[in-house]
């Protein structure tokens, strides 16, 4: 099993061409940064608005945990074949659901990061003369970013994942090794593509570990760090 | 609706199986992360390795884990057994971490308090922790149950068959109506085992029903104090949501 792995791994054919390693990546991250990218610009907004208002919050709530017991699968394959236009057309169905799903933990890192600012900062912030658009993108942002980037490290992890799962409509990405050798009953592409994408998920995931770090205030670091 | 009654049987005997993969890693999950995440907050390095080793796990897409899965112990491939393996140990990462917070939550001084009344340690932990701790843990598990039911369904792509199947039959036959029983029947069994899971809870803990209705009351006569009461390590559904849907 380990020999034929490494044998996989070797082959300089996995590396090169359409269907190669590095070109399965980045499709994989394609798709998903693309989802992201639209699930942050809805996200976001609507997070500081709830978390600066405190307007809400319980829609968010029963929002997302409705969804956690939709199944993912169900929701690709109702869409895949609702939106079917012409060809069977994998991209569209897909990207709707990977921002369906990368939406709520999003949302629900914004709104905890602002309703997490203490009031009497906000307060401080008001008396110190700054407008609202102030108060929000100079304290309550800077001060929320780092459960914001935490939200974004949820929603990365379900949209990689489920980027994976959408192989199965004939998309790109990692998730095509899966399901062409399931096909073909070849285990050990299948472990391969497997092993491919958990490094993935875990290199992504370490990034944005890194990035909450650096984002994360020096303020807010030194308080932290005497709890 | 006429696929439905000629298809009841299959439908019901896939949710059968459905519920035989998701009932045992649910259960499994609490009975293992319980113990581990009181021994672990003894030790200081003890939680740091609960925290970081379940979110490394929960990184992995469940795709990977159930192809991965038995190369590492040795079942065949399409054997249920991956699934229930793999789903437990997603569940008992996202359950020992909460559990950890539930204990660490646990007022000191009532412990200092059982001590000094005669407590052994074993008692201590049977009477006053896990009973004080016992909320925290169920909203952790009822978090659990949701994400494990719709996580069985992926199995349905390597060939584990559970209402998953439904979604796969209907895709490769453009059938709608098949994919739509599919998501229902997930939500209504995910309903079943949330009411399910609440019952033995009642049972369990007789006193949280009592606690619950003045609590959400005061809880929304006055939104002030809703930060207080957010300190409690009830894991928040929203932010708790954390990769639950694969």
């Amino acid at each position: 099993m380990i020999a034929s792995l490494i044998a996989w791994f070797s082959d300089p054919d996995h590396w090169s061409g359409p269907g190669g390693v590095p070109a399965r990546a980045l499709e994989h991250l394609g798709y998903s940064a693309l989802a992201l990218v639209i699930a942050v610009l809805i996200a976001v907004p609507v997070g500081v608005w709830i978390g600066h208002t405190g307007r809400g919050r319980r829609v968010v709530v029963g929002l997302s945990s409705a969804l956690r017991a939709l199944p993912t699968l169900g929701l690709l394959t109702f869409l895949a074949i609702v939106l079917q236009i012409g060809l069977r057309q994998a991209v569209i169905p897909t990207t709707i659901v990977l921002v369906v799903l990368a939406v709520p933990p999003l949302l629900a890192g914004t709104y905890a990061g602002l309703q997490a600012v203490p009031r009497e900062v906000v307060h401080a912030a008001r008396a110190n003369g700054h407008s609202t658009g102030q108060l929000i993108g100079q304290v309550e942002l800077p001060l929320a970013l780092p459960m914001v980037v935490g939200g974004l490290r949820s929603a990365t992890l379900q949209v990689l994942a489920t980027t994976s799962v959408a192989a199965y409509l004939g998309l790109g990405g990692l998730g095509r090794y899966l399901f062409d050798a399931l096909a073909v009953q070849d285990y050990t592409t299948m472990l391969a593509g497997a092993l491919l994408i958990a490094v993935l998920a875990l290199a992504v995931d370490g990034l944005l570990l890194l990035l909450q770090r650096l984002l994360t205030p020096t303020g807010l670091r030194a308080a932290r760090a005497r709890v | 609706m006429t696929w439905i009654s000629t298809n009841l049987d299959f439908i019901l005997s896939l949710a059968w199986q459905h519920t035989l993969i998701a009932a045992p890693a649910v259960l499994l999950s609490l009975l293992i992360s319980v113990p581990v995440a009181r021994l672990a907050n003894a030790t200081g390095w003890g939680r740091k390795l609960i925290v970081g080793g379940s979110s490394l796990l929960y990184a992995i897409p469940s795709l990977a884990v159930f192809v991965i899965l038995p190369g590492l112990i040795g079942t065949r491939i399409l054997d249920p057994v991956n699934v229930v393996v793999a789903l437990t140990l997603y569940g008992a990462a996202l359950l020992v971490r909460s559990s950890s917070e539930a204990f660490d939550a646990v007022d000191d001084e009532l412990l200092t308090a059982a001590t000094a009344q005669g407590h052994s340690a074993w008692q201590r932990f049977w009477r006053v922790e896990l009973p004080l701790a016992g909320e925290s843990i169920l909203a952790g598990t009822r978090v659990v149950s949701a994400s494990t039911i719709s996580l069985v369904s992926v199995g349905a792509l390597i060939g584990v068959q559970s209402l998953g199947t439904l979604f796969t039959e209907g895709y490769s036959r453009s059938f709608l109506t098949e994919i739509a029983v599919g998501i229902v029947g997930t939500v209504i069994l995910a309903v079943v085992f949330d009411v399910v899971l609440q019952g033995i809870a009642a049972l369990l803990m007789p006193w949280t029903r009592r606690q619950a209705g003045p609590r959400r009351t005061r809880r929304s006569a006055a939104p002030g104090t809703a930060r207080a009461d957010d300190a409690v390590p009830t894991p928040d559904p929203a932010v708790a949501t954390a990769g639950g849907t694969r």
